[in-house]
């Protein structure tokens, strides 16, 4: 098991860099950075000057091969806009972003599980078809015309909860249920179909004929193994929330890693962005690592 | 049933707790509510590249002097007096007794190194516009500093007028550019009391402020700017008094916000103007572009008037000059190209374009409308043009590097009243400059260098004449802002962008 878990994270890390090595090529193909760096008002000559001033006229691979060799060095190196270290900005940015992250997921599963599980019990029923309704109406809505659907409601109509920032409980709420909400469809579904295919399942019929509770059953016998590929999916999608939550964190003012994430590519702030890149691209293995260690949990034939 | 009761107690209280959220905005707690869209990095003026953190960088920071916007007038700030020695030299008498947040005081040293500091090479100022200029400062005695430009400067006031900034001597030399970026201290009419990096700025009235400075005491006690990247949600908190001004309003957005009766919508003319770069010499001269009379046609051919109308703002204007009529030296009496679709088929079928050519026409930085609007006007005479939208740094690389014939884009001139920096920048022979007219480089670069206003005046008229004559431009008309504000709000933008907060009161 730790050889495995060692052998993956290994691999993980390898394609971790090559992904940053891409994005590198691409902030370059996007646009020359001296002459962002340089500003809208910035002449030709002050694109020059700071071509020469961060080492930019070097050929790509030199430039990547400092970035690396600083990186493996623990130092990612200092904004080129803000003249901070790139770990101080990114510490800050990434607690607003988990915060929201933690709590889209944790709201996220609330919903779609009971959902998923009494669409399963009834299904094609009344309740199944407005769970499925719910659902579809989840995975279509745009996200930032739910979020401003919500901003009239809850801060224009009833003014109850404020529109942007993040100091207090009350700036998670709206972004929490824009953002939840977006990821719950594909999880309810999951959980649905892995329930009605458990429950028709030869031991499921067995238990029933000994008479065991319905309950019981439901919960504990088919359930477990329903969520499996649940848990797999909530990994992939808490991953998704943590790296894609930028048009939610933009129409709440959130300064999250997404926001900052989107802003730095249009400034082409090269060592925010690559940093940005290795952080998202690590919580996504260790995500995928941390579900496969749940279900290895869950599932004991997966243990061996 | 109890979970339910439960619950229900649980909203309850969620809404007790809203009922109990303080109020945020306004005239009621002395505090100016503002909104911007784009991050602002550092406080460090001198590092900082965006208009809005060069804004929040006045509030804190004097200058030497400071330009009256009303009267074009430069009076002294950080000075007491200042008087030309020579056409190189002038001499700053300081004033006396002027503090730092820090509580520290202003004296010719701090003048000195701020000036000779920035002016480094080492030091990298972000806009070197602002300080190339300057050969050296001396200080003369603790009250007097002197200082010496490389050759005689007609910008030398509007640099000197916010642009150059003074820093406290032994606080930067300990904290250096990050540490002002995120603790500045300066001699400036607020004093930043809480930041969180990028997205929220707090500023209170600094009480040490000397009194005859040209900014004034302020009248609001505390200025709250925060960074709220989507325009929607700007819209409402302004409009449930959580903000009380926001700027850069689109027209469609500013008809909906002047409806409500808590807001004021106003629209400033700006030094800002937007225009078509035409390339002459695009693909070695062999594009329909070399042809003056394809691109006097061209100008004919796109309905400014119009387009201004419905989707550019009221204030703007269309202008037939490559500079913004606000500005010195910038001359209106040109070749002037009326809308005129049939002239334009007439002059392209003169060319020998009677049925018109494709070309790509290379946007950055415009409202996709106007550039789409202009694209079916040129569609209308046979030019096909196809709009290119890149960000704004690519696009300004590709145009550098000669790869498009047409640019669409706009122009700030830094805020300046001044075509030293909007004629010139684009036609004396810069890598912006895709003509380089044998006639008008030496015109621009004289009148760039001299401080006889009237030959400056002549030589750029001159200039802006051939310049309209061959049609080497497209301009299309000046920029207006539209701001939306609390109605209590006594507040207005000037033309060079730089809202001046510390001149906004309570009506």
């Amino acid at each position: 098991m730790l050889r495995y878990a060692v052998r993956r994270l290994a691999s993980a890390l390898l394609l971790a860099l090559f992904v940053s090595f891409l994005s590198y090529i691409l902030i370059f193909a996007a646009g020359d950075p001296a002459v962002a760096l340089a500003g809208e008002a910035g002449t030709a000559a002050d694109a020059e000057r700071m071509r020469a001033a961060y080492g930019l006229n070097q050929p790509i691979w030199v430039q990547y091969g400092r970035w690396l060799w600083s990186v493996l060095h623990g130092n990612f190196g200092r904004s080129l806009y803000f003249d901070q270290p790139v770990s101080t900005i990114l510490f800050g940015r990434f607690g607003v972003t988990m915060t929201l992250g933690v709590c889209s997921i944790v709201f996220a599963l609330l919903l779609s599980l009971p959902l998923g599980i009494i669409a399963a019990r009834w299904q094609g029923s009344a309740v199944d078809h407005l769970v499925r309704t719910i659902a579809v109406v989840g995975q279509a809505m745009p996200t930032f015309w739910f979020a401003l659907l919500l901003v009239i409601l809850l801060s224009v109509t009833f003014p109850i909860l404020p529109t942007s920032g993040s100091e207090t409980w009350r700036h998670f709420v709206m972004p929490t249920i824009v953002l939840g909400y977006f990821a719950m469809p594909a999880l309810m579904r999951l959980t649905r179909s892995g329930m009605i295919q458990v429950l028709e399942s030869d031991y499921i019929r067995t238990s029933r004929a000994m008479g065991i509770p319905g309950r019981r059953i439901l919960f504990r016998y088919a359930l477990r193994n329903a969520v499996i590929p649940v848990v797999s999916l909530s990994a992939a999608q808490f991953g998704y929330m943590l790296a894609g939550s930028v048009v939610v964190e933009t129409v709440f003012a959130l300064h999250g890693a997404g926001l900052l994430a989107s802003e730095s590519i249009r400034r082409s702030d090269l060592p925010t962005v690559q940093a940005l890149v290795l952080c998202f691209s690590m919580i996504y293995v260790v995500l995928t690592l941390a579900a496969d260690l749940v279900n290895a949990w869950l599932d004991p034939r997966m243990r061996s | 049933m109890a979970i339910l009761s439960k619950a229900a107690a649980a909203a309850a209280s969620i809404l007790m707790m809203a009922a109990l959220q303080p109020a945020l905005a306004g005239k009621g707690d002395d505090t100016l509510n503002v909104a911007f869209g784009l991050e602002v990095t550092t406080l460090d003026n001198y590092h900082e590249p965006s208009r809005e953190g060069l804004i929040l960088a006045r509030l804190i920071y004097d200058s030497l002097l400071f330009k009256d916007q009303k009267t074009g007038e430069f009076k002294p700030e950080l000075a007491k007096s200042f008087r030309f020695v020579d056409d190189k030299t002038i001499e700053f008498e300081l004033r006396p007794g002027v503090k730092f947040h820090d509580g520290s005081t202003m004296t010719a040293d701090d003048v000195v190194y701020t000036l000779n500091l920035v002016t480094t090479k080492e030091y990298n100022a972000r806009y070197q516009i602002a300080v190339s200029w300057i050969d050296k400062a001396v200080k003369v005695d603790d009250h007097k500093v002197r200082l010496l430009m490389k050759a005689p400067y007609p910008l030398a006031l509007e640099m000197l007028a916010g642009n150059l900034p003074i820093y406290p001597k032994a606080y930067y030399e300990k904290a250096g550019p990050a540490g002002m970026g995120v603790k500045p201290v300066g001699t400036g009419p607020y004093r930043l009391v809480e930041l969180t990096p990028g997205t929220r700025f707090v500023f209170e009235r600094f009480d040490g402020y000397y009194a005859d400075s040209p900014k004034g005491r302020p009248a609001i006690k505390k200025v709250v700017v925060r960074i709220l990247p989507e325009v929607n949600t700007q819209y409402a908190e302004l409009t449930t008094g959580q903000l009380d001004w926001i700027w850069r309003v689109p027209p469609d957005a500013a008809r909906n916000l002047s409806r409500r009766s808590n807001l004021e919508v106003k629209s400033a003319q700006i030094m800002r103007f937007a225009y078509i770069n035409l390339a002459p010499n695009f693909n070695d001269g062999k594009s329909p572009l070399a042809d003056a009379r394809v691109r006097r046609a061209l100008v004919h051919a796109v309905d400014r008037e119009s387009i201004k109308k419905a989707f550019v703002g009221e204030a703007s204007q269309v202008i037939d000059s490559a500079c913004n009529p606000l500005q010195f030296g910038c001359s209106t009496d040109v070749a002037k190209y009326g809308y005129d679709p049939a002239k334009a088929k007439q002059l392209l079928t003169e060319a020998g374009y009677p049925n018109g050519f494709s070309i790509d026409l290379l946007s950055a930085g415009n409202p996709t409308a106007q550039v789409e609007a202009i694209v079916a006007n040129l569609a209308k005479v046979g030019v096909k043009a196809t709009m290119v939208e890149q960000p704004f740094a690519a696009a300004l690389s590709a145009w550098r590097e000669g790869k498009y014939g047409m640019f669409v884009s706009n122009w700030g001139s830094y805020g300046v009243g001044d075509v030293g920096l909007s004629t010139s920048q684009f036609f004396s022979g810069t890598p912006d400059d895709k003509v380089k007219d044998p006639e008008v480089m030496p015109l621009l670069k004289e009148a760039d260098v001299s401080i006889d206003r009237d030959l400056r005046k002549r030589n750029y008229a001159k200039a802006q004449a051939r310049i309209a004559d061959q049609a080497y431009w497209l301009p299309l008309w000046t920029f207006s802002i539209t701001t939306a504000q609390n109605k209590d709000l006594d507040f207005s933008l000037d033309p060079d962008e730089f809202a001046r907060f510390y001149f906004a009161k309570w009506k």
